[in-house]
């Protein structure tokens, strides 16, 4: 199981725009990617693929995120996922 | 076979095409339907992931045709289509063998649940869930997705009625005419017909069942559909785009025929739109509403960006007025940062002026910014605070428009209050401007989205149009000849625009297409006959009465086929 933490930089927080681009990005993944905010139980964790489940996140800006992935390329995976989070999608 | 539709005429003109029927909205799948005995519930999945992904493609074809706010909710709303979230929970009730239609179903309403729940912009997109949840279960039935139909050549709408969500989607290049079998003259399919200046006819009932492909003929002003048109309705065509001709300019000089002004203003909600009047010839703006430069905004926009908003419309009318009413958030146009959408009673809640009382700062802000955009531009900038109640809100209004340097204060009179206390509250500020859709619908307790109330919610109520008199009295009690000027979509008809100079009100804002119908109809009465005429509808028992009596004093009308 590999592992990453986030910082939202997003000033809208991680919904509407900046919530599709990161959801699509998810969905081209070969693997399965979990998110949930810190300090939450990882069975709390949510797909991350889903904008919904995003959206019901309700992650703010400034607020921490931890992504989960299994098997080949998670970590690389989680690492690009990571930097779109850091990324204000907003101001682009 | 019936060959003749009437309704109620909305937005002038005639027209012969042939219709499109707007789809039925999805009918819900009943509660507890089964999987067909035919197919497996792995079949049935499968079946409802190709139909969710086909909408997918779909709402993608479209985000990629369209443009800013727009676009950004259409390539979420077709994430959504595919959702693990919706999807997932709709295969766990197939795998208890309900159909797939119902699974779908009440999945989605679930999801809508949870996102109403969580409230603000979460609760927004709950009715895009919705949307989504429709058109899956079209594609599952095989019938035509929801909302405005698609076709290579312009149509005639037709429609039980059209909600705001489809009128946003219209596109004018493809419509000819609007016609509905539900709905009033107050209907978004009235407002958005008159905005785009197509023909429309609401309350025509029957229509909704016409078959898809017939020609038919319409006339927006008489308020007729009628099928198989001859010789007679291609003449009346014809005759209609000669004098459309005449009706599609202005001169650019509102004034009645012995020459009284009354400048004719144009309502707008931003540069784009400030750049249309200006090219239709509005004499200036009479109502920028700044709420639309913003309305898709969750945070309050910066002063910075304010200033570019604002500035654009300035630039489109140097060396004239251009009157701005502040944030005018609330009821039928929330935005997140101002407004509590948990009200029981929006209409008559913390909306317009009163947000100041809950979010302090952000007209203080605003009007900084108003100031800003002001400083060396030619124009004359005036600025105006809604759902103005009381002389102490107006007198508080001018105060703070005094600290941000802006010189010429003002309120909007919708609230009856304000109609009546006029002389007080133009003590205190130096124009008002009547909003007479909000003044209708608060003067006689009738909700402007209501179609059962469009009777009573009428600007030709008497009781309306003896409070705008009584406005006109207040300014001529003052003393100092202070404007009182109308901005609703009254100052838009060309019938009551007449009776509103009769009344004595000194301009008239409206919709940039309406300038050339108003201004050729005012210029064909003296400033007495309008009076003559104010005094006949004031005294009228009724609306429809009311009007037709104007309308026998205005042979203009008949000329123009409006």
């Amino acid at each position: 199981m590999s592992e990453r933490t986030a910082t939202i930089a997003s000033r809208v927080g991680l919904h509407a725009r900046p919530a599709s681009i990161f959801a699509a990005a998810v969905g081209e993944l070969p693997i399965e990617v979990t998110i949930a905010m810190e300090g939450e139980p990882a069975e709390d964790a949510m797909d991350a693929s889903s904008i919904l489940s995003l959206m019901s996140l309700g992650a703010a800006n400034g607020d921490v995120v931890v992504l989960r992935a299994e098997g080949d390329g998670a970590d690389e995976a989680l690492e690009a996922l990571v930097k779109i989070l850091e990324t204000d999608l907003d101001a682009e | 076979m019936q060959q003749n539709f009437s309704g109620v005429g909305v937005s002038p003109g005639r027209i012969i095409g042939s219709i499109r029927q707007m789809p039925k909205p999805v009918s819900e799948p009943p509660a507890g339907e089964r999987l067909a005995a035919s197919l497996s519930a792995d079949a049935a999945a499968e079946l409802l992931r190709a139909s969710a992904k086909t909408v997918q493609v779909e709402l993608q074809n479209r985000a990629a045709g369209a443009t800013g706010a727009s676009k950004a909710v259409l390539e979420a709303t077709a994430l959504m289509a595919t959702d693990p979230m919706l999807i997932k929970a709709a295969i766990k009730l197939i795998k208890t063998g309900l159909s797939a239609e119902r699974s779908i179903w009440e999945s989605g309403a679930s999801v809508a649940e949870m996102l109403i729940n969580l409230g603000g912009y979460m609760a927004e997109r709950a009715t895009d869930v919705l949307d989504v949840r429709a058109r899956i279960v079209a594609e599952l039935r095989g019938v035509p997705a929801p909302g405005i139909p698609l076709a290579d050549a312009p149509f005639i709408l037709v429609a039980e009625d059209l909600a705001p969500a489809d009128t946003a989607t219209l596109d004018p290049e493809k419509i000819l005419a609007l016609v509905t079998s539900g709905g009033g003259p107050q209907s978004h399919t009235a407002i958005i017909a008159r905005a785009l200046g197509l023909p429309a006819v609401v309350a025509a009932p029957g229509v909704d069942a016409l078959e898809d492909g017939i020609e038919v003929y319409v006339d927006g002003a008489a308020g007729l559909l009628s099928l198989e048109p001859g010789a007679e309705e291609i003449a009346a065509v014809e005759a209609w785009k000669t004098a459309a001709a005449i009706l599609a300019v202005f001169d650019g000089n509102g004034r009645t025929a012995d020459g009284h002004l009354v400048p004719l203003l144009a309502n707008v909600g931003g540069a784009k739109d400030a750049v249309k009047a200006a090219e239709a010839g509005a004499q200036g703006v009479g109502l920028l509403r700044t709420e639309f430069c913003f309305l898709e905004r969750e945070t309050e926009p910066t002063i910075e960006e304010q200033v570019i908003a604002y500035r654009g419309v300035f630039d489109a009318f140097p060396g004239q007025k251009v009157v701005v009413r502040t944030l005018d958030a609330g009821a039928d146009k929330p935005l997140p940062f101002l407004t509590d959408t948990s009200e029981p009673n929006p209409s008559l809640g913390v909306r317009g002026y009163r947000t100041d009382l809950t979010t302090p700062g952000v007209l203080a802000r605003q009007l900084t910014a108003i100031a800003q955009a002001a400083e060396g531009s030619s124009t004359s900038v005036w600025v105006m605070a809604p759902m103005i109640a009381t002389p102490e809100e107006a007198a508080e209004f001018a105060a703070m428009c005094a600290t941000a340097g802006l010189k010429i204060p003002g309120v909007m009179v919708e609230v009856p209050s304000a109609a009546l206390l006029a002389d007080r509250i133009l003590g205190e500020v130096d124009f008002v401007s009547l909003g007479t859709n909000d003044l209708t619908q608060y003067t006689m307790a009738a909700d402007r989205q209501l179609g059962t109330l469009a009777a009573l919610n009428s600007p030709w109520q008497p009781a309306v149009l003896k409070l705008i008199g009584l406005t006109v009295e207040g300014s001529i009690a003052e003393g100092n000849n202070k404007p009182v000027g109308v901005c609703g979509e009254a100052a838009a008809d060309p019938v009551l625009a007449v009776v509103l100079v009769g009344l004595g009100v000194a301009t008239l804002s409206m919709t940039s297409r309406s300038l050339s119908a108003v201004g050729a109809v005012l210029k064909s009465v003296t400033l007495d006959d309008a009076k003559k005429l104010a005094v006949l509808a004031v005294s009228a028992p009724n609306p429809t009465e009311a009007r037709k009596r104007v309308r026998a004093g205005l042979p203009i009308l008949e000329e123009l086929g409006l």
